[in-house]
């Protein structure tokens, strides 16, 4: 139980193992402690960051939602009220065109008609001779006449 | 083997023998040599090392620091295994104990306070060995090859007041540095001389300062071996004195010391971090 120089080796020894500690133990677990609480709070902080993320996105989808609903509406309705006047239109201008052919059926049938007439005046007086000569047994001097003619002719 | 042993000689020869260490150191005649009685021993005087306990100091402080590099140098921060997470348990354990104790910068108190808490519990811990084993081994090589009669051979190093009071020297140390360095030569000087009475008081507070400072490292290298050297003391008388009935006596002082290497590992540890603490506070 004497005290020696052991006392010394002990002193250097704890001084180099203390160095030894400080540089080449330390700072090895220091670090993956360090780094591991880093990690640690990188990740809280990014689903932090993905919880707001999720939440703007969700509100921005449902604004877009909101969006397309409104303009799908205002289409549909653009759409209904742009049918509607196609259907105007046509049905006016089938109700033009139907005029149309109306009016030129009636001109035709008018002109038939006055066509008719006209044969038939031309024909009067031949009709009317034919007639008068049965009756009268004889020929009727057709130029003596003419003026006669002419005027119940004209009186057709 | 304890049983034999200790029929062969007295029961003092048997404590004798397992209290003194293998000493090497220069001999009165001036040749350097292994010690081969305790008488030998004290003859060389300081000139003198414990080839037993600085042996187990330094091989149990380079195994715990190498193999904490070793774990250190695999460790990673996202998949720590069993034998990282057992290192960073303690690792942890001290740094708390340190930030709590330790109120300022200093990079280097939690590393010394690992160093010290890992290695005296270990070197502690030795003292759990039956007390024969390796001794009796030792003693066995010792008389067949270098001759000797009983050869010592101490395997906890810590029941070596050198040990104790070779960590103890070198906290006090730092302890006088830290206190020069933060409160300068004056604030320190003035401390010891103008505290706790006054500077008319100043050989008084003298008496009272300067003991206090000296015990120090007193009570932190004595509390330490003081309790193991018992601790060892009290297995010895068991395995002397009891004979056949000495396992289950042996196994109740075990237990009871399984409490007490731990904690004066941790009592020297936290008393280095509290006057290291004291010695960056700034001076009155």
């Amino acid at each position: 139980m004497n005290i020696n120089l052991t006392i010394i080796g002990q002193s250097i020894a704890f001084a180099v193992f203390v160095w030894f500690c400080v540089k080449h133990v330390w700072p090895l677990f220091a670090n993956v402690l360090e780094e591991r609480k880093r990690t640690i709070a990188d990740g809280l902080e990014a689903a932090a960051e993905g919880e707001r993320k999720l939440e703007s996105a969700s509100r921005d989808s449902a604004e877009r939602l909101e969006q397309a609903k409104a303009s799908a509406a205002d289409i549909i309705d653009q759409a209904n009220r742009r049918a509607a006047q196609i259907i105007d239109d046509a049905k006016q201008q089938a109700r033009v065109e139907a005029d149309r052919i109306m009016a030129a059926n009636q001109a035709e049938i008018e002109q038939e008609a006055n066509r008719a007439r006209e044969e038939l005046r031309g024909q009067v007086s031949v009709i009317a001779i034919a007639g008068a000569e049965k009756v009268l047994g004889r020929a009727i001097d057709q130029s003596a006449n003419e003026a006669m003619l002419n005027e119940l002719a004209a009186e057709l | 083997m304890a049983k034999a042993e200790a029929e062969s000689q007295t029961v003092q020869d048997y404590i004798v023998h397992h209290l003194a260490n293998l000493t090497w150191g220069r001999h009165p005649d001036g040749h350097w040599g292994l010690a081969h009685t305790p008488e030998e021993a004290a003859e060389m005087g300081f000139l003198a090392i414990h080839v037993d306990t600085m042996g187990w100091s330094l091989a149990i402080g380079a195994a715990f620091l190498l193999w904490f590099r070793w774990v250190g140098l695999r460790a990673t921060a996202h998949k720590p295994g069993a034998i990282q997470n057992f290192v960073e348990m303690i690792f942890e354990f001290v740094d708390n104990r340190v930030s709590e104790g330790f109120m300022f910068k200093n990079r280097l108190i939690a590393p010394l306070s690992l160093t010290l808490f890992i290695w005296i519990l270990l070197m502690n811990t030795m003292d759990l060995v039956p007390v024969d084993w390796i001794t009796g081994i030792a003693a066995l090589i010792g008389e067949h090859v270098f001759g000797f009669h009983h050869m010592p051979f101490k395997i906890v190093p810590t029941t070596d007041p050198n040990i104790t009071m070779g960590m103890a020297l070198n906290v006090f140390l730092l302890v006088i540095w830290y206190s020069i360095k933060n409160k300068g030569l004056g604030g320190f000087l003035g401390e010891l001389a103008f505290h706790p009475f006054g500077k008319w008081m100043m050989p008084f507070n003298l008496m009272i300062e300067i003991p206090t400072l000296l015990a120090k490292p007193v009570s932190l290298g004595l509390r330490l071996f003081g309790n193991l050297y018992a601790g060892e003391l009290l297995f010895l008388l068991i395995a002397a004195l009891l004979g056949l009935y000495q396992l289950p006596a042996h196994f109740v002082w075990a237990v009871f010391h399984l409490l007490v290497v731990p904690l004066q590992a941790f009592v020297f540890m936290m008393l280095t971090i509290v006057y290291l603490n004291a010695a960056h506070e700034p001076a009155h």
